[in-house]
């Protein structure tokens, strides 16, 4: 861990963070959660303030590959990090493969969940190509949906992974 | 700022205008070309474009559900043309014709059956100027493509764009202009994906949470720790610390506004506020007691067929009673309320994922001391809201915040403002009576009800910020039709449903998906089940066999048959812990017909129940887009499980208690069943509601399915692990009585 001086300094200066892939220096209180940095500081809206309570997964992105809930990550914490948001994966135009087949599955109602249900898939594929149903199920356990899409956002996972679907 | 624009601007402006910042500021005198919002206007309704494309302005919302597809489905059919050509603006009050809520399932069935119309209005009429410019019969003449021509094919043809010039029809809607045949229709009935998808999916979608101002500041009200509790004083020296932060205080209405989000949050913690010790509300616990004390305000008699008194009083048969509850419940949307307001000297401007824009529009003025015609709302997706989140709340506060600062202001609930201070689902409480099933009649039922009463006329939900900023609003609660399916729909000789109706509701309460109707159908069709197991009948049968109506039984025999419904009587003689129930509605007795069969397992030691599979089969009528029907089918049967299993609002003598997903939890991935839904698509009958109905046979046919696979009837609501254990409890005991 850093000192707490340190981290205050290093503030000051901004903090730099690889964004989709783009360099970008954050400044302002190195202790504000990453979500608010993004949303707020870099115009990335696709990941979504649900409960500020790491409860629901509605703010996922990932860092270095893994999916953690930006509510939960402080821009101190985040600093040197490669993150990637939803806008990171694909566009309308052309979308990431598990993006395509979350339209494919039509597996959004409201969509306001739809964030932390598509990090959530992109990191479960990366660990397990293949994962089964109740796998899927596991992995997206802790995503919570109030619109009820869950058994088509299931169906896009499995087919974002070539399998049947459920 | 009103919206007045050109046509030629808003055709313009397309998709920008839904966003709402690139609209240029109207001045008086282009006051005289504001577009009209009547609805009994057809320019209301409809633009078309020169080149050809369509501008739909509805004035319902799309929240997920799919109207955003549907309704363009509608209106394209009519016009003959593709739904790619129709851009939909919805619910923006200064654009759009009121159409009523989007609420009550009437978004297609009220909503999209006004568009319809509309488009056929606007095809008659491109028709009539097609047969004049051509001077031919307008009989032989159709539009095709977007294109008017005859329907042989030969002769001239004309783009519509080309027929209708700068300034629209300029007819009335005609409630008879002849609409298609079903059995020509060629985009009404497909599964077409929904335009939104691949936005909300990729995050380019704007939802209201993501909408900004330029110059906009963001606000945070600090509601106090007790409903009704009174602030007596600011302790303001903390906020040193934060450049720039503003204090907001009218009355009881405190906020904090700042530049950054960050700041107004970490500002609104350090505010020390004293607030006054104030007990308003008397604990989740004391609820169901206290509605059968009162204080009430009157009684009705709201179904009264037969003599039910006289049958239920013959002193040769043991009546059979029993009682109900449904507990106070929350929205609890994924994502808090969010809203963003400017508000000016002159005018306001609201942006807003409000349900009701049209209907909250008045509120605000007169909250903002404004002439109504001033204040513009322009709905945004908001999270899924299902009936009346906190949008409506958090767009007062930041209206509120606004006209004290001079400046846009974005308002962003907190967890724990949404679970808290969303208006409640009211609790409900019923007590049935019926006389013992006889080689399959019932001779008498009584259905008795204690209610909050919903204040005749009240336009709105009272707004939380106006009543804390002490300015005046009519004041009263708001339910919904609470009231509807209290009755069996089975040939029963002699029924009555009454309703006590009470003077308030134990949290300020608001329509909830389905108002009242889940929970009395739970009642209804759990009853109806206790008849039929103390006849040693199956229930199915039963139902079948009693009901009269031929798309009732039709639902009925079709979910039951699709999960291998087998006829006895219950609960399950094997007792394997496996069991099925079945609970039907026809929705207000009028509307969308629902059956549900399902199959759950307990677990007898800890009483906890798994659901296995749930099958729906539906007739709403003619279905538009059976694709978007299906998922809101699917998602009514999810959330209704989630309220039947686990949802109880809890709150203690000051607040509510329940404010996160820890407190008050939903279902989630671990506990989806399989689903089947079955659509039975009646072409030639009105279309009527997807979003409702599907959601209140759930609780009884689960509580039925319980019973059938241990022998536990659990008649309150949530159907927790401990109440599954104390009415089987009290099974076992009967047994030994025998
Ligand atoms: S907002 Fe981060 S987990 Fe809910
Ligand atoms: S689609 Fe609305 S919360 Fe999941």
């Amino acid at each position: 861990m850093p000192t707490k001086a340190a981290v205050n300094k290093k503030a000051a200066a901004g903090i730099a963070l690889a964004v989709n892939g783009q360099k970008r220096t954050v400044a302002g209180d190195p202790n504000r959660p990453l979500l608010y940095v993004l949303r707020n500081d870099l115009g990335l809206t696709g990941a979504k303030f649900g409960c500020g309570k790491g409860q629901c997964g509605a703010c996922s992105v990932l860092m270095n590959n893994e999916a953690v809930r930006s509510c939960q990550v402080t821009l101190a914490q985040a600093a040197g990090k490669s993150i990637t948001t939803l806008e990171g994966l694909g566009d309308i135009k052309t979308p990431h493969p598990v993006q395509a087949a979350f339209i494919a599955e039509q597996a959004a109602q409201c969509g306001y969940c739809a964030n932390g249900m598509v990090m959530a898939t992109v990191a479960l594929l990366a660990r397990t190509p293949e994962p089964s149903l109740d796998e899927a199920k596991q992995a997206l356990a802790g995503n919570l949906c109030r619109c009820g899409t869950h058994r088509r956002i299931l169906r896009a996972v499995m087919r974002a992974s070539g399998r049947a679907q459920p | 700022m009103t919206a007045v624009l050109s046509r030629r601007d808003l055709l313009r402006a397309g998709g920008a205008l839904v966003v709402g910042f690139a609209l240029p500021r109207p001045s008086p005198a282009q006051a005289a070309m504001a577009k009209t919002v009547d609805a009994t206007e057809l320019d209301g309704f409809l633009a078309i474009s020169p080149d050809g494309s369509v501008t739909v302005y509805c004035g319902k919302v799309d929240l997920g559900q799919g109207l955003r597809i549907a309704i363009p489905q509608m209106a394209a059919e009519e016009l003959g043309l593709g739904v790619e050509r129709i851009t939909l603006i919805e619910g923006d009050t200064a654009l759009t014709p009121d159409q009523g809520p989007t609420a009550g399932s009437t978004g297609i069935a009220k909503g999209g059956v006004q568009i319809r119309q509309a488009a056929a209005t606007a095809r008659q009429a491109l028709i009539r100027l097609a047969a004049a410019r051509f001077d031919v019969p307008e009989d032989g003449l159709d539009i095709v493509d977007g294109d008017v021509r005859s329907l042989s094919g030969e002769g001239p043809s004309l783009g519509i764009g080309d027929l209708v010039g700068e300034h629209g029809f300029g007819l009335k809607l005609d409630p008879k202009a002849p609409l298609r045949s079903p059995a020509s229709y060629k985009v009404v009935g497909k599964p077409l994906p929904r335009p939104d998808v691949p936005a909300k999916v990729t995050g380019r979608h704007t939802y209201v949470h993501d909408f900004r101002l330029p110059g906009m500041l963001h606000g945070k009200v600090i509601r106090p720790p007790a409903v009704g509790a009174s602030l007596l004083g600011v302790d303001e020296s903390a906020l040193k610390a934060f450049k720039g932060v503003r204090i907001v205080r009218i009355k009881d209405f405190l906020g904090v506004v700042a530049a950054s989000e960050w700041d107004a949050l970490r500002a609104a913690d350090a505010l020390k506020a004293t607030w006054s010790q104030t007990e308003n509300l008397i604990g989740h616990e004391a609820v169901r007691d206290a509605m059968k004390a009162g204080p009430f305000v009157g009684e009705d008699i709201v179904v009264s067929k037969g003599d039910a008194a006289t049958a239920l009083a013959d002193p040769d048969v043991a009546v059979l009673k029993a009682e109900y509850y449904w507990p106070v419940q929350s929205h609890a949307s994924m994502g808090p309320s969010c809203a963003v307001a400017d508000v000016k000297s002159d005018s306001a401007t609201l942006w807003t994922a409000s349900q009701a824009t049209h209907r909250f529009r008045p509120a605000y003025a007169a909250m903002l001391g404004l002439p109504v015609d001033m204040v513009r709302l322009i709905y945004l997706d908001g999270s899924g809201c299902y009936g009346m989140n906190g949008h409506d709340d958090a767009c007062a506060d930041a209206a509120l915040l606004s006209k004290a600062v001079g400046k846009p202001v974005r308002v962003q609930w907190s967890r724990e403002d949404e679970l808290g201070w969303d208006p409640k689902g009211p609790p409900q409480l019923l007590a049935l009576e019926a006389t013992p099933m006889e080689g399959g009649v019932v001779a008498g039922w009584r259905t008795e009800m204690w209610l909050p009463k919903a204040t005749a006329g009240l336009p709105n939900v009272p707004l939380l910020a106006a009543q804390a900023a002490g300015i005046d609003q009519p004041m009263g609660l708001v339910t919904g039709l609470i009231t509807q399916n209290g009755d069996p729909p089975y040939g029963v000789a002699a029924v009555q449903v009454k309703v006590n109706w009470l003077a308030d509701a134990p949290l300020r309460p608001s329509n909830i998906r389905a108002p009242g109707k889940i929970a009395n159908s739970f009642a209804v069709e759990g009853f109806f089940d206790e008849l039929c197991n103390q006849a040693k009948v199956d229930g199915l049968i039963t139902r079948l066999q009693m009901l009269k109506d031929l798309r009732g039984i039709i639902v009925l025999s079709r979910a039951a048959s699709l999960i291998g419904w087998k006829p006895r009587p219950s609960p399950n003689p094997e007792s394997d812990g496996v069991g099925r129930g079945v609970a039907y509605v026809h929705y207000k007795h009028s509307e969308t017909y629902v059956a549900v069969a399902m199959e759950v397992s307990v677990d007898r030691d800890s009483g906890k129940v798994a659901v296995r599979r749930v099958a729906c089969a539906h007739d709403c009528g003619l279905v538009i887009n059976p694709d978007a029907l299906r998922l809101q089918i699917e998602g009514a049967i999810i959330q209704t499980l989630s309220r039947t299993l686990l949802e109880e609002v809890t709150f203690d003598t000051k607040a509510v208690t329940s404010t996160d997903w820890a407190s008050y939890p939903i279902l989630g991935f671990a506990d989806i069943p399989d689903i089947t839904v079955d659509l039975i698509n009646q072409p030639n009958q009105p279309p009527m509601g997807g979003g409702e109905a599907a959601a209140t046979p759930i609780p009884a046919a689960l509580a039925n399915a319980i019973f059938d696979a241990c022998g536990a009837r659990v008649r309150t609501v949530p159907i927790t692990p401990e109440r599954v254990k104390a009415a089987l409890a009290e099974a076992d005991a009967k047994d030994k009585l025998g």
